[in-house]
């Protein structure tokens, strides 16, 4: 694997990604509930084919960076620059487009629709017939419907999962579920993809496929992973990168083996129990 | 009659139905409180509790004195909405809990029509007359105030007095606050989550029967459909207090009270509802969390 | 067994459905000339082909983006008012003139659509089905009381609006309902049908993957004030004469019944049971005032028994159908369910 490269104060990026733009920068990002300050001073960098962790206890802030790089929720104070341009002020649906796309912690998926229409709609931003076209069936609809169509199921192809293009998405098992929102956020050709928890729920040797099909899909589109996971064998194994995030702070970054060895990190997150999971 | 006089005699006429306005207001927003339904069956609870004064006062009242017959039709009345309520809770509503939002409003507008239309069908459309009792008028400082006003007025704010002091300070009451912050802890906690939701019904129909009552005193006939329009109205007044806020309800309820009587005042009365309709509009487009309630907002 | 499942083409289903369109309609108005229908009859099933684009556009807004409008009465009073006025003032003959009353109608509510859906839209869930019931509301109180703010006779208020020409047959009733239909189903089954079911799903998700939320809830809005105004002057043309206390609350209460009996997200469950709601009570005349008791306890009893309504959201295609009776009778494929599918 690369040698990580720390950045200065910024964070680590592969060595492969030091001299590109980041693709996703955000410095002293910040949000407030009322009084409460769910995160603050969230500063990191992720290379433009990293695959990045963010870790950290229940209730760390986790998902919140995630609903603030998304513009779910709009950031208190700090800036994220997107391949190098602000999101501020874009609206969820816009960020998609700009190259973003997510899975949720509780999935959610489009349930009484087809596999194939969950990774259409995924697939939205690359259609453009207008509204007449769709309703007088003119050509550009069913050209652009057929690629829709070959497209979706060659992005299913990489779980495995083309077969199941007409079934029913709420029909289909747990871990093929978080697989399908995997495809469908893929299918908006994103330049980062955000992976909440993706092992959830998996038993080990679904989680070890996940972290091969994790791999295989920055290798094969070239883009960005950002997850945030507490299965510590698939964040050590995969990640190049980690941030570890404690009431809403970052309190270390670094490679998985700086982090493994970070006696801040020991003591807030991994506890003494750390030595026994790798025994 | 000087200017002020009649400022005076239409911000009283605006208080009095303002306050039966306030009264069905609570219901609305105890149930919406609670189980976050709009029970659209509401104001037909107070078509019933009309019909049922009127059935005491037509069909009891020659057996008996007349105040033993009017007291018997506020007992009906109160009594009849409270069993009501409690009866569509659970027949309709109940089955419902675990159900899409959808599904329990759809029921709710089910319910309303199942009352009006059951109520046309076996009383008739053609409106009672409810021979209540007449209240004599009140002369202070040059004006004349109707007693029914001052009744109207007097009987919502012992209500809303009583109601908060159930709320803040009784079991029952801590078990509603309980179950409408968050039903699936407060049955951790022991709390009867079935009963406590029978009760609020139980006591917001029974506010209901109340406003029934001060209704039919003031505009004495019963008809199949009078719940519909006052329902609307009443629901309006608790959206603009704040859905879910008692002292939300009865500033709401006041508000379009006033509003309408000066609307009518100024000679637009065919406009009223239409005013009223319009303020609706405007505080959800501004503020949808009405004057005294909170924002929501989804946990992604 | 070892034969490969026929499949029908997409162009030829298409043909099918439309050559079995064609003779409905045809056949119909060949039955109706000879004679062969009386008229009370067929006014009923006029009516009928009314209450269906009424229903399916109100499908589109509950059943497809999944939010409860409750003043769909209000849009169909707007379109029966614009394209009534059109036709009463334009001097043009009624043959020429319908199609652009139709037209005037289905677009003045299209823009009162967007004008309420825009604000509306923002708010959530029951909030939705407040603020269109306040607006529905609105328009039936400006539709009686606008005259005397204008100082001369427009809508003619309680009045009631007269001599509106009676175009709406039967075969342009059908006609109507061929193409309503036909535009909803293509729009749904495309992109932006996705996209509105969508956000009926998961509104969260949907926005994440890119979907513009607040366009395409004012689109299906739109699309379902537009039909609504279409039905709407179907009705003038059916009725002759309009009066606002036509489009009251309980009108859209009514057009909800129909959909949420067929089935939300079900365009075949709300145009079997608009039909079957308008045929049935006309026919059963003798028990009319039991009807409206029937529809309120029907309304509750599907919602606790069978919430999905009568189809679900199954969806019916003619060319699928075709497909299977085929496929069976030739042994290339047994009656058994086929478990875990979607139907499109």
């Amino acid at each position: 694997m690369d040698k990580l490269v720390p950045v200065p104060s910024r964070g680590v990026v592969p060595e492969r990604d030091v001299d590109k733009r980041p693709i996703l920068e955000t410095n002293n990002l910040g949000i407030d509930f009322g009084g409460l300050i769910a995160v603050d001073d969230f500063t990191i960098l992720v290379g433009r084919t990293e695959i990045a962790g963010l870790i950290g206890p229940n209730g760390a802030g986790k998902t919140t960076v995630f609903n603030l790089l998304t513009n779910v929720y709009q950031p208190t104070r700090g800036i994220i620059m997107l391949d190098g341009i602000s999101t501020q002020g874009l609206k969820t649906y816009q960020i998609n487009k700009r190259g973003i796309a997510r899975t949720f912690q509780n999935i959610r998926l489009f349930k009484e629709l087809s596999v194939a229409d969950n990774v259409k709609i995924g697939l939205q931003n690359t259609m453009s017939y207008s509204l007449a076209e769709a309703v007088l069936r003119l050509p550009g609809y069913w050209k652009q419907e057929k690629r829709a169509h070959a497209r979706a199921l060659e992005l299913l192809s990489i779980f495995n999962m083309d077969h199941m293009a007409d079934w029913k998405a709420g029909s289909l098992p747990y871990g093929a579920q978080r697989r399908l929102e995997i495809v469908r956020a893929l299918a908006s050709e994103p330049k980062l993809l955000l992976l909440d928890e993706p092992a959830a729920g998996m038993n080990p040797s679904e989680t070890a496929d996940l972290m091969e099909n994790i791999r295989k899909i920055r290798d094969r589109f070239q883009i960005a992973v950002l997850l945030i996971e507490h299965d510590m064998n698939l964040v050590m194994g995969i990640c190049e990168g980690i941030a570890v995030l404690n009431y809403g702070r970052i309190i270390a970054k670094g490679s998985p083996d700086e982090i493994k060895s970070n006696p801040v990190v020991i003591e807030a997150y991994l506890g003494k129990r750390e030595e026994e999971n790798h025994a | 009659m000087s200017f002020w006089q009649l400022a005076v005699q239409q911000l009283i006429n605006g208080l009095q139905s303002g306050s039966i306005y306030a009264l069905v207001a609570l219901g609305y927003s105890m149930v919406y409180g609670i189980i976050t339904l709009l029970n659209f069956a509401h104001g037909d609870i107070i078509m019933v509790g009309s019909y049922l004064s009127w059935f005491a006062l037509t069909s009891i009242a020659p057996f008996v004195p007349l105040p033993v017959a009017v007291v018997i039709a506020i007992a009906m009345a109160i009594l009849g909405c409270m069993v009501l309520g409690v009866t569509i809770e659970f027949a309709a509503y109940r089955p419902l809990r675990k159900s899409p939002r959808i599904s329990l409003l759809i029921t709710a507008i089910g319910v309303s029509y199942l009352l009006q239309n059951t109520a046309q069908k076996f009383i008739g459309a053609s409106a009672k007359m409810v021979p209540y009792p007449r209240i004599p008028s009140v002369n202070f400082a040059g004006l004349t105030i109707s007693g029914v006003a001052i009744l109207c007025i007097a009987v919502t704010a012992a209500c809303m007095v009583g109601l908060t002091l159930l709320v803040k300070k009784s079991k029952s009451g801590k078990a509603m606050r309980a179950v409408s912050e968050d039903a699936d802890a407060a049955l951790l906690m022991g709390v009867n989550v079935n009963s406590t939701i029978s009760f609020t019904f139980a006591i917001g129909s029974a506010l209901a029967g109340v406003g029934s009552i001060l209704f039919i005193i003031a505009y004495p006939q019963a008809s199949p459909f009078m719940g519909g329009m006052l329902g609307l109205k009443a629901f309006v007044a608790a959206v603009l207090g704040g859905i879910g806020s008692i002292p939300g309800a009865m500033i709401g309820g006041l508000l379009i009270g006033v509003i309408e009587s000066l609307v009518s005042a100024v000679g637009l009365s065919v406009w009223k509802e239409g005013v009223v309709f319009a303020i609706l509009i405007v505080m959800l487009l501004f503020k949808p969390a009405g004057i005294m309630g909170k924002p929501t907002t989804e946990k992604v | 067994m070892s034969k490969k499942p026929l499949h029908i083409k997409t162009p030829v289903r298409y043909l099918i459905n439309a050559l079995l369109f064609a003779a409905l309609l045809f056949g119909g108005r060949v039955l109706i000339a000879g004679g062969g229908v009386s008229p009370f009859y067929v006014g009923i099933v006029t009516l009928a082909g009314i209450n269906i684009i009424l229903a399916v556009s109100l499908n589109m807004a509950t059943g497809y983006l999944g939010q409860l409008p409750l003043g769909h009465a209000g849009f169909m009073a707007v379109g029966a008012y614009a394209s009534a006025i059109f036709m009463t003032r334009s001097g043009l003959d009624p043959a020429v003139a319908m199609p652009f009353g139709l037209l005037i109608g289905g677009l003045v509510a299209a823009i009162f659509g967007v004008l309420i859906g825009i604000p509306a839209l923002r708010l959530k869930g029951d909030y939705i089905a407040i603020i269109t019931l306040g607006f529905g509301e609105i328009i039936r109180i400006v539709l009686l009381n606008i005259d005397e703010v204008l100082g001369f006779p427009f809508t003619y208020g309680a009045a009631s609006l007269k001599g509106i020409p009676e175009t709406s047959t039967f075969f342009n009733t059908f006609l109507l309902v061929g193409v309503t239909c036909f535009a909803i189903h293509t729009l749904m089954k495309s992109r932006h049908g996705r996209a509105i079911l969508s956000i009926r799903e998961n509104e969260i998700a949907a926005d994440s993957c890119g979907v513009n939320l607040t366009y395409y809830k004012v689109m299906g809005f739109t699309v379902s004030a537009f039909f609504a105004g279409i039905a709407g002057s179907l009705y003038a043309g059916y009725l002759g004469i309009l009066n606002p206390s036509n489009f009251s609350f309980m009108k859209s209460i009514e057009i909800l019944v129909f959909v949420v009996l067929g089935g939300m997200g079900s365009m075949i469950g709300s145009v079997l049971s608009a039909t079957v709601l308008t045929i049935l009570p006309e026919l059963l005349r003798q028990f009319a005032e039991w009807r409206m008791i029937v529809y309120a306890l029907l309304l509750i009893l599907v919602m606790v028994f069978k919430p999905s309504g009568l189809m679900g959201r199954f969806d019916f295609s003619m060319g699928r159908m075709l497909e299977n009776i085929i496929n069976v009778l030739t042994g290339r494929k047994t009656l058994k369910g086929k478990g875990g599918k979607t139907n499109g």
